[in-house]
């Protein structure tokens, strides 16, 4: 039994420790926000928050999560009002959207670091986080316009 | 196979030799239709529309929504004729329904080809026009005055000479007892209220906050979860398998054999995952076990030195090519593409003795259910397609390999089943863009006119994949190979097109702009080669050429216009520019480009100008334009599928990589206003930025790209 916090509720999971949290979050909990990419760490589809680091969740295995704060996108605010999914919205980001829970929290963390970031920086920040279908330019425009709000 | 109702229609070729490709504009769906019987307080004048008595306007969705924003675009077209009131228009997916088929593709639902708004923009809009003129006829009769008196808009019917109103929702019974109007007629477009105003999308609340339900976010009572393990050599099958390791594994269900190989079932995926692990599996690789990548080219090379068969022949080639003129001959070769959808393949199945129930990411709703009718033996009735936002589609969600896994797997432990890809299976087990070769000639005589262009394409048959049996081919020619080939817009006297099928056993399928996904950047690079040997600038030779083709040249001048063609270029910096028709819009690029001493090429900014006729969500196309480039620009600079051993070598995105933010070149796009009849938008930019991009490396290099994807080593200083 691993206990951890999801999105403020403490939860207790009867899960393998080896278990990714991906797998805990989509197939125990059923918060499907989360999405699975590729499994390998290397398209971000399934960042979460992790005491407020951004963590890849097909990577972090569910006993490294014990005690653990886990922030999903269904947790990123009660009613889609954080100032990101806000300017997600006004930029017409999303296009199949599968990826974009993954680009909010990489995003969401980015502002909490530093709240007017550069174009370098969201090179930095955002570069680990495919989109297949190029939502690239809308994606950085929503940064910006997110921290000027 | 998965598409094989898919039925082209109307090849043929036209009086010059011009290839037709009717196939791709689907026919007319039958637009208005009887009323629909339904409830009290409810009105359904067509398939299309339901209007209920709290004004809440139900609009039928059968296109699929995988981010290429037809959920929006649809309701818009049926919306504007209607004159309802958009805030009050909700929309409802249809499953697999006949009476939703596209009657151009042999009835099928499918969402493919750019084909959405150019199969139904005419249907919807008439459907609307209908419901609009009942609604009219039942305001008029109750107020006892004539229908012409009376007006439309924001969802009420308007008598302005007594300044009365009724509410939509007011009229639905009285509408209901009415008659189906045999005619109407349609807006024009000075009079749109919606079409062509940037609309938000209706899809998109849902994917910033996680509730956007995919396929792989299905649930159901008692879900099981199933991996399926496969034969890492393409049509290689199961020899035989020890499922007991599997089995001790906590978690696990069940081990059963399916088509594709062995279905791990357990209560969740990483159970499924560590069972499939565990199994033991004895493979049988059949024929293609010692298949390469490079054998596979030696014989397109081989048959590319004889004459293939004949889509478009202008003038006299062979004499032109022998007759002194000055000749360039070169050869193009395109790899095996994945589509890489960023949702793994994924279906959810629930087969009963009475029914079956599918839950599923496609693209085709009759393909799906199809393949849940073949692996199940239930008839057309018993078999309900259950449809789900598309975490990318591309072309791969057209197959229903993934259906077929599912509905076997549920069959077999009688439980409903949610078989999941892993990314690995996605990349090795895709149907493929085609590997492609092609060989081309030009000839440029003394006063600098090109005057011969011939292109010979070695390529497997889409064509033979999914047409209907007997009507393949016509002459040998595959119009979805030559597709952007023996179109080609340019004015030039002696022009050949030739194909060739090859078919090495490799999976294949539709990858987006398909044919064109080769041709743009074949024509497009090849096209500048020759403008430079003619000492001519590779803009100015195409307008030139294209005097006959005002769209096209209109179209090339404003991307020109936009990148600033022939001012100064920031040091180090280089353009190159293209311009492609593809699915019914004409697409030109310029992209500004660096390589840096390593040979790495970065893409700064790309101008994008786009003819698409008259337009509905103009956001939309700006945002398919700026996906689109980015998806051709990553299968340009990195994208390669290699067989070696029958199987393919890459595995996931660490060595079958996407372009990715720090990447990303700033895209800017115009819209040339028209009033032609409206093309596809989700395919054309993929199909033409490779060729503004390699004609840009040129401008950087002096060096020719003929081999995509571009390899830094071919590009690295003093190389």
């Amino acid at each position: 039994m691993i206990s951890l916090t999801i999105n403020g509720r403490p939860q207790n999971v009867d899960v393998p420790a080896d278990m990714p949290l991906l797998w805990v979050l989509r197939d125990v909990v059923g918060l499907t926000g989360t999405k699975f990419g590729c499994g390998i760490g290397q398209c971000g589809a399934c960042t979460v928050h992790l005491d407020g680091q951004t963590v890849r969740s097909c990577q972090t295995v569910a006993s490294l999560a014990a005690g653990k704060k886990v922030t999903t996108i269904e947790g990123l605010s009660p009613d889609a009002s954080h100032v990101l999914q806000k300017a997600w919205v006004a930029e017409q980001v999303p296009q199949c959207g599968y990826c974009q829970s993954g680009q909010l929290m990489s995003a969401a963390a980015l502002l909490a670091r530093i709240a007017k970031p550069t174009d370098a920086d969201i090179d930095q920040a955002m570069s680990g986080n495919i989109c297949r279908c190029g939502t690239y330019q809308r994606i950085r425009r929503a940064i910006h316009r997110a921290a000027q709000a | 196979m998965a598409l094989s109702r898919r039925t082209f229609l109307k090849v043929s070729t036209a009086g010059g030799g011009g290839l037709i490709l009717g196939a791709y504009l689907p026919g007319l769906v039958s637009p208005i239709g009887g009323q629909v019987a339904a409830a009290a307080g409810q009105f359904e004048p067509n398939i299309w529309i339901r209007i209920d008595a709290d004004d809440s306007v139900r609009i039928m969705l059968t296109q699929l929504e995988m981010g290429q924003g037809v959920m929006t675009a649809m309701p818009m077209l049926v919306a504007e004729e209607l004159d309802a009131d958009w805030k009050k228009v909700r929309t409802e997916w249809v499953g697999a329904d006949r009476r939703y088929g596209n009657p151009g593709l042999g009835g099928t639902q499918i969402t493919a080809g750019s084909s959405s708004v150019r199969g139904y923009w005419k249907p919807l809009r008439e459907a609307g026009a209908a419901a609009r003129l009942m609604l009219v006829t039942a305001a008029a009769q109750t107020w006892g005055v004539a229908e012409d008196s009376c007006s439309t808009s924001n969802g009420e019917v308007i008598h302005a000479a007594t300044s009365r109103r009724l509410r939509y929702g007011s009229l639905v019974d009285k509408a209901a007892t009415l008659p189906v109007p045999k005619q109407v007629s349609l807006k024009a477009p000075k009079d749109f209220k919606l079409l062509g105003k940037a609309t938000t999308r209706f899809d998109i609340p849902e994917k910033v906050n996680g509730s956007a339900v995919f396929g792989i976010d299905v649930k159901r009572p008692g879900l099981l979860v199933a991996r399926v393990v496969r034969c890492p050599v393409f049509g290689g099958k199961v020899a035989s398998f020890i499922a007991d390791k599997a089995k001790a594994v906590p978690g696990v269900r069940n081990v059963v054999p399916v088509s594709a190989g062995v279905a791990v079932v357990a209560d969740n995926y990483w159970a499924a995952t560590r069972g499939a692990q565990a199994l033991e599996i004895t493979w049988n690789e059949g024929s293609l076990a010692k298949l390469t990548s490079a054998e596979i080219t030696k014989q397109m090379a081989s048959l590319a030195e004889k004459p293939g068969a004949v889509a478009r022949n202008d003038g006299n080639v062979a004499t032109v090519l022998a007759g002194g003129a000055r000749t360039i001959e070169r050869v193009f070769e395109v790899p095996f593409l994945a589509h890489a959808c960023m949702e793994p393949m994924n279906c959810t199945a629930d087969v009963r003795a009475d029914g079956c129930d599918v839950w599923v990411p496609t693209q085709s709703q009759t393909a799906s259910q199809q393949a849940a009718m073949a692996a199940t033996g239930l008839p057309e009735a018993k078999v309900k397609i259950h449809t789900t936002y598309l975490g990318g589609g591309f072309g791969r969600r057209g197959e229903a390999d993934y259906v077929t896994d599912a509905v076997e797997a549920s069959k077999a432990v009688g439980k409903p089943v949610k078989v999941v890809w892993t990314r690995e299976d996605d990349i090795q087990h895709d149907y493929y863009r085609p590997a492609t070769y092609v060989r081309m000639w030009g000839a440029v005589d003394a006063s600098g006119k090109i005057v011969a262009w011939q292109q010979r394409i070695i390529q497997q048959s889409l064509l033979k994949r999914v047409g209907p049996p007997g009507a393949t081919n016509p002459g040998g020619i595959d119009f979805i190979s030559v597709d952007g080939a023996a179109t080609l817009p340019y004015a030039i006297p002696n022009l050949r097109v030739e194909y060739t099928e090859f078919d090495p056993g490799i999976p294949y399928g539709f990858w987006r702009s398909v044919g064109n996904s080769v041709n743009g950047f074949v024509t497009e690079g090849f096209f500048d080669e020759l403008a430079v040997a003619a000492g001519k600038d590779p803009f100015e030779l195409r307008r030139q050429l294209l005097t006959a083709k005002p769209r096209h040249k209109a179209v090339l001048e404003k991307a020109a216009a936009m990148a600033g063609w022939g001012t100064p270029v920031p040091q180090g910096r280089f353009r190159g520019i293209a311009v492609h028709e593809a699915f019914g819009s004409i697409v030109a690029t310029v992209s500004e480009i660096s390589v840096a001493v390593d040979g790495t090429v970065r893409v700064h900014k790309v101008a994008c100008a786009v003819d698409c006729g008259w337009t509905i969500n103009p956001d939309t196309i700006t945002a398919q334009m700026e996906g689109g480039i980015v998806y051709g620009l990553t299968a340009a600079l990195k994208g390669e599928v290699t067989i070696q051993n029958g199987r393919v070598v890459q595995r996931n995105f660490n060595d079958y990589p996407m372009m990715r933010q720090n990447e990303m070149p700033v895209i800017d796009v115009a819209i040339i206003p028209s009033g032609e009849a409206p093309g596809g938008i989700g395919e054309p930019s993929t199909a033409v930025i490779a060729g503004s991009l390699v004609n840009a490396i040129f401008a950087a290099t002096g060096k020719r790209i003929y081999r995509l994807p571009i390899r830094p080593a071919d590009l690295r200083r003093n190389a």
